[in-house]
This record gives C-alpha cells, structure tokens and sequence, in this order.
C-alpha cells in the first residue's frame, strides 16, 4: 500500500536550473535586504522594552475604537491593542514609561483601573515587562546566540568535510536566515526572542538539509570516479530529493497542527518555522548543488 | 548482517520499557500517585510558569548605594576623630568608594592616615600634596557586594514567605540580580510593593539648637514641603526590632506598634532618660514618619509608630519591618506573569497539537511505506515515551515553546527512518537482495543520520546556553527530542525490522 510522493528515478536537471534558481535566490535576498533597511523589524517588547498585558473579556463585546480612545486619554504614550486570536482576547502593548519602575506600575494599574471601568469582567492573562537594559541585553545575546550557533555548524561542517562544503553551507545558512528574517519584516509580525529561538532552529534544519546533500555528493564522488561533476551533482541532488520532501512533509504536518491548535502565543514562533522549514528547504534542496557548482 | 546481538535486543527493549515506567506518572492522578509504592517512579514533568501560571520577576539590587553609604559611613567616623586630634581640614568629603581629605597642614598626613587605618584597614590610600584620598580596596567592594547580595536574597525570601506564597524559587543571577519565581501567582502587584519598598527604618534626634554639623535635613510624611533637621547618626536602627504588627493609636488610628530586642530596648532607655523634652525621628527610607517629643524614659522595649496610615499601609509595613530591611533599593528589570486560565489553556493547546502532530505524522508515514511505516510510527511513539521519560526524571522545566519542541521533534524524528528507508529502497533499486539491502540502508544512512543530528544539536546547544527562560526550555527539548529520536528510530526500528525479516524472511521487499 505503499505511496510514492515522488516518481522513482527522478531526473531534474537542478544544475541547468542554477542559473534560475541562483537568480532567485539572490533576488530574494536583496528583497529582503532592501525591506530591513527601508521598513525594518517590527521589534516585541522583549527587545524595545515595555509592557505587554493579555487580557480576555469575557460576555461582552469590545468597541475596539472606543476602548483606543480610553486607554489613549491616559496619556501613557503610543499604547497598541490588536486582537489575539479571537474577538474576547486583546493584545495591550505600553512604552516604556520614563521614571523608573514606580511610573510602570502605575502605569498598569491605570490601564488596569480603566479596563475593569469598561467591562465587568476582565481576565488578565499575561503581563510582561522588559525594562529597556534588559532588551538591549536580550537583543545581544540574541545576536551571540545567531552568530556563534552558525559558527559552531560551519567549524563541524569544516571538520566533517572539505572547506568548500563549509563555504557552500555557509552561503546557503546565512542566505536561510537572511530571507526568513525579510518575511518578518515584509509581514510586520512581532520579532521577539522566540523568533530568535525559531530561526536559530530554521538555520539548524537548513543545515540538517545541507549536510544530507553534500554527504551523498562526498559518496558519489568515491563511487563514480569517472563521472562528470554536472552529472554527479544532479544525481546527487535527485537521489536526496524524496527525503528532503519526506521529511519536510512530516515536519511540516507536525508544524500545522501546532499551527492550528497548539494556541495563540506560539502562533507566531510557529509560523516562522513552518516558513522557514517547507518552501525553503525544498527551494534550497534545489539550489544547494548549483551553489555547490560555482564554488 | 542483519542480526541483532541478544543483548543489545534486550537492552533496547529495557530502555523502552524503562522509559515507560518513568513516563507514566504524567497520565496517572495524583490520588493514584499517592497511593503508589514509593519505588515505582512517581515524579512527573515540571511544568514552567508560562505553563502553570505564575510570575518571573528579575530584580537588581542597586549596589551603587551601599558604596555610597559606605563612604558616608566613613566619613561620619572620620570627622569627630579629626577633630578629637586637632587635626585641620579645609575640605571633607565622599568620593566614588572612599572620601578625600584637604588638610590644612601636611604634617598631618601620617597622622590622618592612621586613622583611616584605624577605621577601615584595608583601605587603599593615596597622597597628593596635602590631600589624602582613601577608597575601599577591590576585596572590599566585592567582599560588600556579595554580603549585599546575599542579605538582599535573604530579605526577599522573608518578605515572600511573609506575604505567604508558595514554594518560591530566589536566586541570584550575574553579578547583582536575583531571580524570582513565584508559581501560582496571577497578580504579583502586592509582592512588587513589599520588594519595592527597602524598609530601612531609623531612629534620630532632631536637631534642636541648629548646630548644622552631622545634621541632615529629610522631608515630613505628613507634611508635604515641610522638612525638618535631624542628627545624621542614627541612634537605633531596624535591625534592633524584634517584633512588628499593627496596632493603633490612643485614637483608634492604624498604628504600627514595635518591639525591640535587648540591646535596642536598653539604647533606647537611655536615650529617652537623657533627652526628655526633646523630639526624636522616626525614619524610613530618608522619609520622617513621625517625630514626637520624648516626655518620660521609655523602658519597656515596645513603642508604636503613628502617622496617616491606612490600615493596608500599617499592615504592610509591619511585615516589611518584620522581614528586615534590604540593604540597598530594588528595580524591577523585568517582569513575566502567565495568568492560571492562560496556562491551562496552553496546557490544554499543546496536548491537542502533540497529539494531532502525532497521528498526521503516524498516518503520512504509514501511508509511504507501509510495514516499514507502522515499524517508524512504533519507533516515534516510543520516541515520544522517551522524551517524557526524560523529563520527568531530570526533572527539566516543560515551557510552551518547549512543548513546540515536542511537537518539532515529533515531526523531524522520523527524519532518520525517511534516511534509512529511501537507502534501502535505493539499495533494491541496484538490484540488492532484502538482507543486504536493509543491512546496507543502515549502515549507509548512519553517517547521514549523525552529520545532520549532530548540526541541530549543535544549534539546540548553543540556544541553551544563550537562551533565558522559555527559550532555555524549548532547547531542552529539542536537545533530548534529539537524542530519544536517534535512539529509537535507529535501534527500535532495527530491533522491529530484523525480527520481521528474520520471521518471515521474505524475497521481495515493497517498500
């Protein structure tokens, strides 16, 4: 009862494709990168500092307008309110207020005085602050945490193979986090440190991907002697190419029910990573032996 | 070969089954927990605060002004024994961690430096012309900064205990936070003001005649704008109470009423014996509470502090009197609180999203490769198992985003079965038979299976180690996700595999 996703002996010529592929990829990159510079992140607050407060309103409508207007006359800055998933759950986001942690709490409890005023029965879900020293930390160490995992992968990468395969993994790596990075700033969803956590994790599956081709193509090397590179990398890549689509198929499965059902808060964190996983590891499955072509 | 050694059959399905036992406490209730022997493995996953609900609060404790303090302090001693030596100086002051001198004369220099001495021994004095600078020695700051700490940790452990939340974790992180944790608690406001407040309680008579010298001047509680001059040195202070709880006043107003202890009850005998008729200051954190005049000795020991209290105000500062005072202010830097519904909703989420992960996975599987796909979907179930396992006797703290984990992991684990099921598919392509067709699908697809692992374990590694709170605990899943699921998708699946062919020894292979 066997199923087969794809066709035994597959024989896409990924290498002619190069050309195509390449293109795209640096066209996406260079998107991505105009997007960072001209409409940048939209940062959470676990990095700009400030308040987060989840709140569930239960037998009663919200007036979102009304309830803008409200929270606004306080005078506590730029507050944001979006809804979280359903019409009952909002999202409340406060600046960081000036004067030290007495003017934060203030602050909530003004937000909090004003919402139990409106409705009669509020939830209070979630409540997170982030003085503006410990989100310029969180934002270092996010940085470290990037940098010194993509370092740890290329130096196993560097010992496992030769030093070229460390470049090609390199680009493809740093290509992956680039565009994923570029979704987010394209979307304007929130870029906070589970973000951070998903991408360093979108990098590793990249990797993981990376790794399996380049160990076939090291294989087929010793085997095929007398091959020319243009075939062996094709081979190489067509040969891989139903696992890659296996397994990004069951990861991908896992990912949506997360996505569906697993709840509002790591609604973001997953979509990064079902992003990040699925249509690139399968873009990136074609254009690992092109990059591989040119090094 | 395909063959299995016997021992290594009945070692990976004691791991299973081992797995097993520590995983089932996690579906059992606590009541059949309870009722269990105690050599059965009882323990169950411990479930992060973003799970449990409850509040994260990360506090700095304001070192700065004990060094400052410090510095006071010496300075408060250093001025009457220059003066007891005769010794002049055009200038007295604090400096960053130690004060300066500008002396009249600089033969007096040795002799100031002695004194310092005789104050503070290791202090590390320089001379320029006729200016002594003294600062505390590097050993010293630090020696204060960790008695700082460690007496801020013990302050907060005792206001929380007071406020009577349970099972409260305090630690100190880095070289001036601590780390609150408090399970259970959706409204952390009242815990914020008790930490807020450093509660540093003093007693100071006023100055009465204006001499100006070792005098400060602090603003009235009850008086806005009004402030009065009282002696720098503190006469008694709140470390000499034993004893605080709210009483009232003749009037029937909220009052906080005191105990001293020994030492502080027999000072404050003879304080009051010596300045009757005078007005003494009731401090607290630079404020004046009170200042009533002294009208007879007051011997007992026990006193109350009057102002215009509310009762909530009395009843806090009766239990912030009674933990002690923080030897230095608290910021709060950041503060995380998961209401209960939040959690139990997130609880409940995951669950549903595991298990759904689960069977689309199981079904996906099943679907592409049949026999081969059930041997997988047993080998993930067990994967699973294990990962809970480990949990629950490493006592690691289960995160939502660690649940992602989970659920990532459930996904990815098959990875390694995809690897060795295409091999060996390939491997009959080239016209292997089925023994040496599986043989080779393991052994070939093993280096791929540990180059790729190995890669995201890197990855989970480093998130662990730079990660903090629910990021830390997605890592530990990963990391242990990873590990189970080489374990159980090489070796489960092998162990099932090699007892099917060996069964059946079949000819042809579909897979």
């Amino acid at each position: 009862m066997a199923l087969k996703w794809i066709p035994d002996n597959t024989n896409i010529d990924f290498v002619r494709l190069r050309f195509i592929t390449f293109g795209l990829s640096t066209l996406l990159a260079l998107l991505s990168l105009g997007l960072l510079i001209s409409k940048g992140l939209n940062y959470g607050i676990d990095f700009t500092g400030g308040t987060l407060m989840e709140i569930k309103v239960v037998d009663q409508p919200i007036n979102l307008g009304e309830l803008r207007a409200s929270l606004n006359s306080l005078e506590l800055g730029a507050i944001s309110i979006q809804e979280f998933g359903s019409l009952e759950d909002l999202l409340i986001r406060l600046p960081e207020q000036a004067g030290g942690p007495e003017q934060q709490k203030a602050a909530i409890d003004s937000v909090h005085s004003a919402l139990d005023q409106k409705f009669s029965n509020v939830d209070y879900r979630r409540t997170e602050f982030v003085g503006p020293q410990v989100g310029k930390e969180l934002k270092e160490k996010g940085l470290m945490a990037v940098l010194f995992s993509i370092i740890g992968m290329l130096v196993y990468i560097w010992f496992r193979f030769e030093w070229q395969y460390g470049v090609g993994a390199c680009i493809a790596l740093i290509h992956d986090t680039f565009i994923t990075v570029g979704l987010f700033s394209m979307t304007g969803m929130e870029f906070n440190l589970s973000t951070v956590a998903a991408i360093l994790m979108i990098a590793g599956y990249s990797m993981n991907d990376t790794v399996v081709v380049f160990d076939r193509i090291r294989e087929n090397l010793r085997k095929f002697k007398k091959m020319s590179i243009y075939e062996l990398l094709n081979k190489s890549i067509n040969e891989t190419l139903s696992r890659t689509i296996m397994t990004s198929g069951t990861t991908i499965l896992a990912l949506v029910a997360l996505w569906l059902f697993g709840g509002e808060v790591i609604r973001g964190f997953v979509y990064a990573l079902i992003f990040g996983d699925w249509d690139w590891n399968i873009f990136f499955h074609f254009c690992s032996g092109a990059r591989f072509c040119y090094i | 070969m395909v063959y299995l050694a016997r021992w290594t059959k009945i070692s990976i399905i004691a791991v299973c089954v081992l797995g097993l036992f520590l995983s089932l406490p996690n579906i059992m209730s606590e009541n059949l927990r309870m009722k269990m022997p105690s050599f059965l493995p009882s323990k169950t996953v411990n479930l992060g605060l973003d799970l449990r609900g409850g509040s994260h609060l990360l506090l700095q404790v304001d070192l700065k002004t004990v060094a400052t303090e410090r510095a006071e302090e010496l300075l408060d001693s250093l001025r009457p024994e220059l003066r007891e030596e005769k010794i002049g100086y055009r200038r007295l002051n604090d400096i960053e961690n130690g004060v300066r001198v500008e002396l009249r004369e600089e033969s007096d220099l040795d002799a100031v430096k002695k004194i310092i001495r005789g104050i503070n021994r290791d202090a590390e004095i320089t001379v320029k012309e006729s200016t002594v600078e003294a600062v505390f020695s590097e050993a010293g700051i630090q020696e204060m900064q960790d008695q700082t700490m460690g007496q801020s940790i013990e302050i907060v452990r005792r206001r929380i205990d007071e406020s009577g939340t349970k099972e409260p974790t305090i630690q100190r992180q880095g070289d001036d936070r601590i780390l609150v944790q408090l399970p259970g608690l959706d409204n952390p406001e009242e815990i914020k003001r008790l930490l807020g407040t450093t509660a540093k309680l003093s007693f100071h008579l006023v100055d009465m005649d204006g001499r100006g010298t070792g005098t400060m001047t602090l603003p009235l509680a009850d008086e806005p704008g009004q402030t009065l001059a009282i002696n720098r040195k503190a006469e008694l202070t709140g470390d000499m109470l034993v004893n605080a709880s709210v009483s009232q006043d003749q009037g029937g107003r909220p009052a906080v009423g005191f105990k001293f202890n020994g030492v502080g009850a027999k000072k404050f005998c003879k304080l009051s014996a010596d300045n009757q008729g005078k007005l003494f200051a009731i401090v607290l954190d630079k404020i004046i509470i009170s200042a009533p005049r002294i009208n007879e000795p007051i011997c007992g020991g026990q006193g109350i502090i009057t102002g215009t209290f509310t009762i909530k105000e009395v009843s806090d500062l009766s239990t912030l009197l009674r933990a002690g005072a923080l030897p230095a202010p608290l910021t709060i830097l950041e503060e995380r609180t998961v209401g209960p519904s939040l959690g139990a909703d997130s609880v409940e989420a995951g669950k549903i999203a595991s298990v759904i992960g689960l069977v689309g996975v199981l079904i996906f599987m099943l679907i592409t490769y049949g026999r081969f796909g059930i041997y997988a979907g047993i080998a993930l179930i067990a994967n699973v198992v294990l990962i809970f396992a480990s949990l629950s006797s490493f006592q690691a703290t289960l995160t939502l985003p660690g649940i992602a984990g989970i659920v990532l992991t459930i996904g990815m684990a098959v990875d390694a079965n995809v690897l060795i099921f295409e091999r060996i598919k390939e491997e009959i392509t080239n016209g292997r038979s089925v023994m040496s067709a599986v043989d080779a699908g393991f052994s070939r697809a093993m280096s791929t299976i540990i180059d790729s692992n190995l890669t995201t374990l890197i990855a989970a590694v480093i998130l662990y180690s730079f990660g903090t709170g629910p990021i830390k605990g997605f890592s530990v899943t990963l990391m242990i996700g990873i590990l189970t699921s080489m374990f159980s998708a090489i070796m489960v699946t092998r162990l099932l595999i090699v007892s099917w062919l060996h069964r059946t020894k079949p000819s042809i292979l579909k897979i």
